[in-house]
């Protein structure tokens, strides 16, 4: 059991496909060899946070300063972060590029992750925020260009689901 | 000293760079002294104008970028302090202006009314310079010193917590927004 790194690359190859210069990250698990790539990038500024609502900031600075930015973190980080996604960037009309870990849902093992995973989908809804679940590896590319397109043309936080079936791979 | 007059005194300084400030208070002491489409006024969102403030400085690093915090704002994003210290940016200069309340919202004494101390936080969060001023005079001197530094550097400064005249504003929010967005849209394109 690991997390997948052809997967990670994948998604980092997307990112970098799109153009994006900095990457707001608080790490989990799943986002290991995402953040290591992003750290090894001399091309990609990696900021690491303390806490997922200072990413909102700083990605709201970056895109002001018209660099595009990318967040990485997991569900629990995103339930951290609503008071300035609503607050920042839906109020002032930023586009986020929201690469968030999906845990707690179908085949999680960890009791603690369970209940973020229930309310994730919920919330994002309530929010109003457009949402891709990334699945198919061969997909990956068109549907972060699409997120970002989606982000950049309405000008609100986009989110894209990372999933266990992405990310972690058994046996 | 007044956050007003601690304001007018470092205005010279403020006029051409990147300017994010708190909202309430500041944002009003601020717009009263002259708007420029440099200044952008972070009307909620409390505690991530420094966070906002970093990611323009690692994002321009030709341009020098000056955050205008408050005490309540940095204690609700303390993290920030380990964050900007941990990339150092030289052109970002976060200063706090700490009335020891949260004045916008009618004057609740905040934590350092009662000894928290934000220059010692910042210290210990590995921030490169850290200067504290109570008078203009000395807040005026900080604030060139340390725009000259090219280095990192928090400023807590010490302000009387007194309500601006007006809040008034005649900026809606995406006005200022896009503006601000243009402006640093020209500067990237003619560093
Ligand atoms: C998350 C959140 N909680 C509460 C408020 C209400 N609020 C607006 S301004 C403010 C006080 C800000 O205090 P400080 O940063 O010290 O600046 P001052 O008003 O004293 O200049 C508060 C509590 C808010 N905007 N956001």
């Amino acid at each position: 059991m690991s997390v997948s790194i052809t997967n990670s690359k994948l998604i980092y190859d997307g990112l970098k496909a799109c153009d994006v210069k900095l990457i707001a990250a608080l790490p989990e698990t799943w986002l290991v060899h995402l953040i290591r790539m992003a750290d090894e990038d001399r091309a990609m500024t990696l900021v690491r946070v303390a806490r997922e609502e200072e990413a909102i900031g700083i990605a709201a600075g970056a895109h002001l300063a018209g660099v595009n930015a990318a967040l990485l973190m997991q569900n629990h980080g995103f339930l951290a972060a609503i008071n300035p996604i609503v607050s920042l960037a839906f109020l002032y009309k930023i586009p986020l590029l929201m690469l968030i870990s999906y845990r707690g849902h179908m085949g999680e093992k960890d009791p603690w992750q369970t209940q973020g995973g229930l309310v994730t989908e919920p919330v994002l809804r309530a929010l109003g925020i457009p949402t891709s679940t990334l699945t198919i590896p061969h997909d990956i590319p068109r549907r972060l260009k699409e997120a970002q397109t989606l982000a950049h043309a309405s000008l609100t936080p986009v989110a894209v689901l990372l999933p266990r079936e992405l990310m972690w791979e058994e046996a | 000293m007044r956050t007003s007059e601690a304001l007018r005194a470092i205005y010279p300084e403020l006029e051409r760079r990147i300017i994010v400030t708190i909202m309430g208070a500041t944002a009003s002491e601020l717009y009263a002294l002259g708007h420029r489409p440099n200044f952008f006024y972070l009307e909620h969102s409390m505690g991530l104008a420094s966070s906002m403030g970093l990611g323009i400085a690692l994002a321009l690093p030709a341009e020098q970028v000056i955050v205008l915090d408050g005490d309540g704002s940095l204690l609700m994003n303390l993290g920030t302090l380990s964050t900007m210290a941990r990339y150092k940016p030289g052109n970002l200069l976060h200063i706090v202006l700490d009335n020891e309340s949260l004045l916008s919202v009618g004057g609740f004494p905040t934590a350092t009314a009662t000894g928290t101390d934000l220059a010692g936080v910042a210290r210990a969060s590995g921030t490169p310079r850290v200067l504290e001023a109570r008078t203009v005079a000395d807040f005026k001197l900080a604030v060139s010193e340390a725009l000259a530094s090219h280095t990192l550097t928090t400023i807590v400064t010490k302000v009387e917590a007194v309500a601006p005249s007006s809040y008034h504003m005649d900026l809606t929010l995406l006005e200022n927004r896009f503006q601000f967005w243009r402006c640093l849209r020209e500067r990237r394109r003619a560093p």
